[in-house]
C-alpha cells in the first residue's frame, strides 16, 4: 500500500503518479490521505489498481476512470464517477448531483444517497444507490442500469432513452416519454447480479422496472398530405 | 377599342404585404400542413450588419504601407500561451470550426483534415465524437467537449491538440445539437450509443456542472486529466460577449471561441437561427472589452466566427481585436457544398444550388452533409482537402494584402483605428466611426 497525502504532494503531483501506472504496475493499492473535499481526485486514472481515499471529496472524483477500483471511505461532491468507461468507484457516504453522469461503463455504487440528476445522460454505466436518489435522475439516460433501492424523487427518467431503471421504493413522479415496464425474468437476473455486487441484501422482486415508452424518439409530423 | 374600356377605372395594383411577405406565407402553411416548426442546416439568412459595412482606411501621408508583394506580413498565431504546456501553433488566422461526424461524411472529416492540415492550421471535432479520418488526417485537432459527451472518452480526450468546452453556438445560443434519424446510421447510432434511426437532439446544457464556478472546476478536472498539457477553450454563442468572455476567462480558459449568429449549425429550427443571438459584428469589440479590461488581451486568445468568408472578413476580424477566426460554412462551399454543378439534383429536392440547407435530410448531393454511401462516393476527400487548402491559402493572402496596405507586419497590427463604417449600425457594433466623421453611436465623450 502506497500511501499519498494530497495535501502534502499536491493535486497533480498524486492524479500524475496515478496515471502513471499500467496494465503491468506492481503497486496495486494506493491510499490517499487528506483529500480534505478536493476536486478532480483520482481522475483520468486507466489502470487495475486499488485507490482508497481516506475522507471526502469534492467535485469529479474518480472521472473518466478507466479499471481502477475507487473506494471513498466519505462522501462525493458533485459527478462522482462521471464519464466512467470501465473499473469501480464506490462511496461508503452520500453522494451529491451528478452522480455518475454520462458514464460509458463500470460500477458506481453509493452506499448513502445521491442527490439529483444521478445517472444523467448515462451510456452503459451501471449505478447501485443503496438509498434516495433526488429529481431529475436518468435524464436522457441511454444505457445501462440504474438500481435505487430507496424513493427517487420528481422527473425520473425523463427523456430516456434504453437504460433500466429499478427502483425499490416510491417513485415521486415519472419524467416525460417514462413508464413502469414489465420487470421480466431477464431483468431480475441483472438485477440480482447489481445488487450482489454492490453488496446489497434487497431482493430483487422488490423493484420494479422503468424505461422509455419510446414516444419521443422521432418528432411527431402530420403526413396527411 | 371599345368606349367602356376607354373609360375603365385604374385598378389597384395588387400589392404584396411586406410583413406577410410570400416567403412568411409560404411557411405558414408548411407549418399548418406539417404540424412541426422547421429545421434546417447553416446560420441566419436574414440581413444583419457584417463585416461588409466596414472599409479599411489605408495608408496616406499619415501611414506608411508596407510593399505589397515582398515585405513581410506574418500569419502565424499561438493559441493557448495561458497555462498550457503546449499551446498550438498556426501559420494563418484561420482555423476549421467544429462539424460533427454525423452530420458531415466522414470523406468530409478527412477533406477538412487534409485541407487544413496542408494550410499548417487546425479542425476541430463536433458532437458526435472524434473518428479516425480526422485525427489521421489532422496534424492539429480540436476536440470539443460538449453537452451529449457522445463518444467521450479519455483516451481520445488525450490524443487531442486542444479541449474546445462549448457552451454555446451562434446558430443557437442556449439551445442543443440535433441529428435527425436519416442520418443515425449504423456507425453514428454506435460511436453516440443511440438506436439507429432515431430523431436524436441532445442536450443544450452540460450534464455535470452548471455555472461559472462549477465550470473552473471542470477545467481543473480536464487539465488533470490531460496533465496540463492541451490548451482549453471555451465556446460561446453571440449572446452576452462581455460577461460570456469575462466568466470564461475568470474560469480559466486558455481561448475564447466567440461564435455570432451567422455561424452555421447542422440542424436546428429555423426560428432559433434566425431569431436568437447577436451579429458576430457586435460581438467582437465586446469581447475584446472584457479581455482588456482583465488585462488578458492576446494573454487569452481570442477566435471569432460567424460569416467570416474572405480575407476582407478576416483582416477585419484582426482589426477589431481578435486572434484568429473560425470558418465551418466557407469551408464546406470550399469543398464543393452548395455546387452549381449539382443543380439538377438540388431542383429535384425543391431547392437550389446556394440555397439548400436540409443538411439534416442526408440527401446532400455533394455527397459532404450526408451518410448515405452513394452519395458520400461523389466526394472526393483528397480533391475536397486541395480546395480547402487553396482557399485558405487565398484568404491568407487577401489578409495580408490588407495589412500591407494599412503599414502593418503582423496581421495582428491592424487596428480599429484602420478601419471606417458604411453605417450607423456598424459603427455603432465596431465603435469605429461613421465614414467621414471622426464618430461612432456611443463614442466616448459623446453625448449622444
Amino acid at each position: 500500500m502506497e500511501k499519498l497525502d494530497l495535501q502534502a504532494l499536491g493535486l497533480r503531483a498524486l492524479n500524475e503518479k496515478l496515471q502513471n501506472q499500467t496494465d503491468e504496475t506492481n503497486q496495486k493499492d494506493w491510499e490517499i490521505i487528506n483529500p480534505r473535499g478536493s476536486h478532480a481526485i483520482a481522475v483520468g486514472v486507466d489502470a487495475p489498481i486499488n485507490v482508497t481515499v481516506r475522507g471526502s471529496t469534492g467535485y469529479y472524483c474518480g472521472g473518466m476512470n478507466k479499471q481502477a477500483h475507487i473506494h471513498v471511505d466519505g462522501s462525493a461532491g458533485p459527478g462522482v464517477a462521471e464519464n466512467m468507461m470501465s473499473g469501480t468507484v464506490t462511496i461508503d457516504g452520500d453522494a451529491s448531483q451528478y452522480a455518475g453522469a454520462t458514464g460509458h461503463g463500470g460500477t458506481l455504487v453509493i452506499k448513502g444517497n445521491a442527490a439529483s440528476r444521478c445517472g444523467i445522460s448515462m451510456k452503459g454505466i451501471d449505478i447501485v444507490v443503496h438509498g434516495n436518489i433526488g429529481h431529475m435522475s436518468a435524464f436522457m439516460a441511454q444505457s445501462g442500469n440504474l438500481v435505487v433501492c430507496g424513493d427517487a424523487g420528481d422527473a425520473l427518467g425523463d427523456s430516456i432513452y434504453e437504460a433500466r431503471l429499478f427502483v425499490r421504493g416510491a417513485v415521486k413522479s415519472l419524467g416525460a416519454d417514462c413508464i413502469e415496464k414489465e420487470m421480466r425474468p431477464e431483468h431480475l437476473d441483472i438485477l440480482r447480479d447489481l445488487l450482489e455486487k454492490a453488496g446489497c441484501d434487497a431482493k430483487p422482486e422488490e423493484f420494479k422496472r422503468y424505461g422509455s415508452a419510446r414516444q419521443l424518439y422521432n418528432f411527431k409530423i402530420d403526413n396527411a398530405y | 377599342m371599345s368606349d367602356k374600356k376607354q373609360n375603365a377605372i385604374p385598378q389597384t395594383v395588387p400589392v404584396q404585404s411586406s410583413t406577410f411577405s410570400q416567403t412568411v406565407n409560404a411557411e405558414i402553411r408548411r407549418a399548418a400542413a406539417t404540424g412541426i416548426y422547421d429545421i434546417r442546416g447553416g446560420g441566419a439568412k436574414r440581413k444583419v450588419p457584417h463585416f461588409d459595412d466596414l472599409l479599411f482606411l489605408g495608408a496616406s501621408i499619415s501611414r506608411y504601407p508596407l510593399e505589397g508583394y515582398r515585405e513581410k506580413c506574418e500569419t502565424k498565431v499561438t493559441l493557448g500561451t495561458r497555462f498550457a504546456k503546449n499551446p498550438i501553433e498556426i501559420d494563418i488566422p484561420i482555423t476549421i470550426a467544429g462539424m460533427s461526424f454525423g452530420s458531415l461524411s466522414g470523406g468530409a472529416k478527412e477533406a477538412l483534415g487534409r485541407g487544413a492540415s496542408m494550410a499548417g492550421t487546425s479542425t476541430t471535432t463536433g458532437d458526435g465524437g472524434m473518428t479516425v479520418e480526422e485525427r489521421g488526417h489532422s496534424s492539429k485537432l480540436v476536440y470539443q467537449y460538449l453537452p451529449s459527451r457522445y463518444g467521450m472518452n479519455p483516451d481520445d480526450l488525450r490524443k487531442a491538440d486542444a479541449i474546445e468546452v462549448v457552451v454555446g453556438q451562434g446558430a443557437k445560443p442556449g439551445g442543443g445539437g440535433m441529428l435527425l434519424g436519416q442520418k443515425i446510421s449504423d456507425r453514428v447510432a454506435k460511436m453516440r450509443n443511440l438506436p439507429k434511426g432515431i430523431d436524436q437532439r441532445s442536450a443544450c446544457r452540460h450534464p455535470d456542472w452548471t455555472g461559472p464556478d462549477d465550470l473552473e472546476i471542470k477545467i481543473l478536472e480536464l487539465r488533470e486529466i490531460t496533465g496540463w498539457r492541451v490548451p482549453i477553450y471555451v465556446k460561446v454563442g453571440g449572446a452576452r460577449p462581455y460577461f460570456d468572455t469575462t466568466l470564461a476567462v475568470k474560469a480559466g480558459a486558455d481561448v475564447v471561441v466567440l461564435d455570432g449568429m451567422q455561424g452555421g449549425t447542422a440542424a436546428t429550427q429555423d426560428v432559433f437561427i434566425e431569431h436568437v443571438g447577436q451579429p458576430i459584428l457586435a460581438c467582437i469589440r465586446e469581447a475584446v472589452r472584457a479581455l482588456q479590461d482583465l488585462d488578458m488581451h492576446r494573454e487569452v486568445q481570442l477566435i471569432v466566427s460567424g460569416g467570416v468568408r474572405n480575407g476582407a472578413d478576416v483582416a477585419k476580424c484582426m482589426a477589431l481585436g481578435a486572434d484568429a477566426v473560425s470558418i465551418g460554412t466557407a469551408a464546406l462551399i470550399a469543398l464543393g457544398d452548395n455546387d452549381p454543378r449539382w443543380e439538377a439534383e438540388y431542383q429535384k429536392l425543391g431547392t437550389t444550388a446556394g440555397a439548400y440547407d436540409d443538411w439534416h435530410e442526408g440527401k446532400d448531393p455533394a455527397g459532404i452533409t450526408t451518410q448515405d454511401p452513394e452519395l458520400m462516393k461523389r466526394f472526393d476527400p483528397v480533391e475536397g482537402g486541395r480546395r480547402l487548402n487553396n482557399y485558405l491559402k487565398v484568404m491568407t493572402l487577401e489578409a495580408q494584402t490588407i495589412a500591407r496596405a494599412c503599414g502593418k507586419s503582423h496581421v495582428h497590427n491592424l487596428e480599429p483605428e484602420d478601419l471606417c463604417a458604411l453605417t450607423l449600425e456598424a459603427a455603432a457594433m465596431a465603435k469605429v466611426p461613421l465614414a467621414g466623421t471622426d464618430w461612432w453611436p456611443g463614442k466616448p465623450g459623446t453625448s449622444y
